[in-house]
């Protein structure tokens, strides 16, 4: 094998064998998800060019698997939203949310979308998880690129680890309710 | 040929007498006080006449006053710009807090019209014959206009606050 | 799909129930809808479409309205600074030396000129970011990804130059009353050097991909224009108005923090349209840097960077611990009580996009009693509709990168 600088993502455990690997569904499954995320934007504000910084060269998301960023809800896994969300823009927040197919993830970047930031006044949502449920809180204002894609890793990290079954699971099924989404 | 702030207010005086008065030179800008049914002729006047020359509406925005008598309670402040000899001047009519009503000055100055939006927005002065009088900038549904004094500035629906951490009490809050 | 509420039926569709075209065909109505990948903020635009072409449009803002001049009638004149940088969060230093010298305006306080030639270097840093996003996403949006991710190769290089200022890369929250809180350390100045050096060449190979580009010209020349009484009609300042042909720029108006000392050009267009937007905001960018070129060689000797003003300025720490005055100064502005006057003032400075107006009220009370902004996107903004009447779909989506509408600004 020739040395090469790009650093591979490792195999999951299994039998290796001539012509042929064995491992469990959950680990191959969760190992394509982690590394093929494609973000869906969601850029308001100040985190937004933020967002731009990691997405151009010096930081470059891309080399984790989010080449492709899609501004269609359909054909997004994780919905990244960046940026102060008002009691204006949150039911918009929550169509966006339901357009996604399973298996969706969100990652909340900045203090504003994790909790409404600074700007504790009566027209800002105090956080977007009262409207949608988050995996990841990634707080700064605005965070660093390098916050940025630690968030990302560590919604890789989530996503490697989750159950194939977890979206059909009772528990699932209640967190959704809770948000009256269906 | 510089534009005197004297020169202004003779102007001023010598077509409007009474409706304008109050002048003064505050720090930088020379502004005085209109009665708020002449507005739009003032402006009007201040646009076209050869020697005040006001082509530019650089700002309007409104202000409460809630410890003023009744008919001081809001304000609107009109910042106007001369270009071509560089002279700005402010504008301010105090109208009555019970209904407080103005004249639109959107077909003077076209920028006029978002900006009487957002005082609208924010305080629930009417503008009379605004094209499109509504909200700008907060929910179409909100009732109560949040830049007055007595509306307060936290979201009064959050749960997740504890007053004991802020030292707030029924007392002080 | 929840039971979201549907928007009442808009009043375009009575208009395209009534009218029947004679081919047969009908008119629609498109929602381009707060969130989209091509309006870089969040703001909404329903338009009344003739197959791809504009007949009428209706813009809704407020999407990210979060009451700034609410929060200012609350916080104490120091913690406004982070409000003023979430506005044109593109170039923030300008507006926190904005905000710092309506504060000296009020308290009639001199600035030294070391201080003012360093506010000029910052601000002038901030309009070539300002003027680079802008230019690049026009690019991007007429499909040229590269010059982007090129260019913005740069703006990370200010990023560096202004943590080693004030430690913060995007919403900066520099300065103080009277100056800057630190003095600027030699990196800083051996950053700007070497940014000096290798962002022209940088720039002009972006301008020259673009400017003589047949797609780009195509793409750009007489889409959206706009005459010079309409503009001022409009509230236009900024790059926008002066590619319309009027050349009102602040700095030269109504001279701030030394600008009179300088000697720059104020870049004009003509007919106001994408291409005379675009050509007048690079070329501004080679006035900055000569600005900066100049207040570097310019910049008067010794390392005094702020007024000696002690009520307002907070003492050094290893005086706070010593002295008694200083204890009693630090204490006092750090809990608000500084003693303010009675007044009211407009401070207008040159922002990215024009004319970014302060208009301060103030009853002598820790905070301000009302402070407005004058904010320049909001003001140009309502032009938008008429300047995308008779316009295809995807000019209307250039006209709007070219205006350079920054939704924190819009909506503060």
């Amino acid at each position: 094998m020739i040395e090469s600088k790009t650093k591979m993502v490792d195999a999951p455990e299994g039998v290796v064998g001539e012509g042929f690997f064995a491992t469990k569904l959950n680990d191959v499954v969760g190992l394509a998800r982690a590394n093929s995320l494609w973000p869906l934007p969601f850029a308001t504000s100040c985190c937004g060019i933020e967002f731009m910084a990691t997405m151009a060269s010096h930081y470059d998301l891309a080399r984790f698997g989010s080449e492709r960023v899609s501004f269609s809800p359909r054909q997004a896994d994780m919905l990244m939203v960046m940026g102060t969300i008002s009691k204006k823009m949150a039911p918009i927040l929550r169509q966006v949310y339901e357009q996604m197919a399973e298996p969706r993830w969100v990652i909340a970047v900045g203090a504003c979308a994790s909790s409404g930031g600074i700007f504790d006044t009566y027209s800002v949502l105090q956080g977007i998880d009262k409207v949608i449920p988050v995996d990841v809180y990634v707080p700064g204002c605005p965070p660093r690129p390098e916050q940025i894609v630690d968030g990302v890793m560590k919604l890789q990290e989530l996503v490697r680890t989750e159950s194939v079954r977890r979206r059909s699971s009772p528990e699932y099924q209640e967190l959704l309710a809770s948000y009256n989404i269906k | 040929m510089a534009l005197e702030t004297s020169v202004i207010q003779e102007k001023l005086t010598a077509t409007f007498g009474e409706s304008v008065f109050n002048f003064t030179q505050e720090k930088s800008i020379f502004s005085l006080e209109v009665a708020s049914d002449k507005i739009t002729a003032v402006l009007l006047f201040l646009k076209n006449d050869e020697t005040l020359r006001f082509n530019f509406l650089t700002d309007l925005c409104g202000i409460h006053y809630p410890d003023n008598d009744d008919n001081h309670q809001f304000t609107v402040v009109y910042h106007l710009h001369n270009w071509i000899d560089n002279v700005r001047l402010k504008i301010k009519t105090y109208l009555p807090g019970s209904n407080p009503e103005i004249k639109t000055v959107s077909n003077i100055f076209l920028c006029a019209n978002w900006m009487e939006r957002e005082t609208f927005d924010f305080y629930g002065i009417n503008f009379v014959g605004h094209p499109q009088l509504k909200r700008i900038l907060n929910m179409d549904e909100m009732i109560s206009f949040p830049m007055r004094k007595e509306f307060p500035m936290e979201d009064g629906g959050r749960t997740d606050k504890d007053d004991r951490f802020f030292g707030r009490t029924i007392d002080n809050c | 799909m929840s039971e979201l509420l549907l928007p009442p039926e808009h009043r375009y569709a009575e208009i395209v129930k009534k009218r029947q075209n004679e081919d047969g065909s009908e008119l629609s109505i498109l929602n381009l809808g707060p969130t989209h990948p091509a309006t870089h903020g969040i703001f909404q635009n329903i338009l009344l479409m003739d197959g791809e072409r504009i007949l009428e449009a209706e813009p809704t803002i407020g999407y990210i309205h979060r009451a700034f001049e609410k929060i200012a009638e609350n916080r104490p004149f120091y913690q406004i600074t982070p409000l003023t940088d979430r506005m044109n969060y593109c170039s923030s230093p300008i507006n926190n030396m904005a905000w710092w010298m309506t504060m000296e305006k009020l308290l009639d306080i001199e600035v030294p000129k070391r201080a003012q030639y360093l506010r000029v270097i910052v601000m002038e840093l901030a309009r070539i970011t300002d003027h680079l996003i802008c230019n690049s996403i026009l690019g991007v949006d007429t499909g040229a990804y590269t010059g982007f991710l090129y260019v913005f190769q740069f703006r990370e290089k200010v990023y560096e130059i202004y943590e080693e200022i004030c430690g913060a890369r995007l919403t900066t929250n520099m300065g103080r009353i009277g100056g800057f809180e630190r003095d600027w350390s030699p990196e800083a100045f051996r950053k700007l050097d070497v940014f000096l050096e290798e962002f022209p060449i940088a720039w002009k190979e972006f301008e020259n991909l673009f400017e003589r580009n047949r797609i780009f010209i195509d793409r750009t020349v007489n889409v959206g224009p706009i005459s010079a009484e309409k503009a001022i009609s409009y509230g236009f300042t900024g790059p926008n108005l002066r590619a319309a042909g009027v050349d009102y720029d602040v700095r030269v108006a109504q001279p701030y923090s030394s600008y009179e000392d300088f000697d720059f050009k104020i870049p004009v267009g003509k007919s106001g349209d994408t291409y005379d937007r675009f050509c007048v905001r690079n070329a501004e960018v080679w006035e900055s840097l000569s600005i900066i070129r100049q207040a570097l060689d310019k910049m008067p000797a010794g390392n005094e960077f702020h007024a000696d003003v002690p009520a307002y300025y907070l003492p050094p720490k290893e005086d706070v611990y010593h002295d008694m005055e200083s204890l009693i100064y630090h204490f006092k502005i750090v809990m608000g009580e500084v003693p303010v006057p009675v007044a009211e003032i407009y401070h207008a400075v040159e922002g990215g996009n024009g004319e970014l107006g302060f208009y301060l009220v103030t009853d002598g009370s820790r905070t301000p009693y009302r402070l407005h902004f004058r904010r320049p996107c909001f003001i140009y903004y309502q032009a938008y509709p008429e300047m995308i009447v008779g316009a295809l779909l995807s000019d209307a989506i250039v006209i709007l990168s070219s205006l350079n509408v920054i939704a924190g600004e819009l909506d503060a």
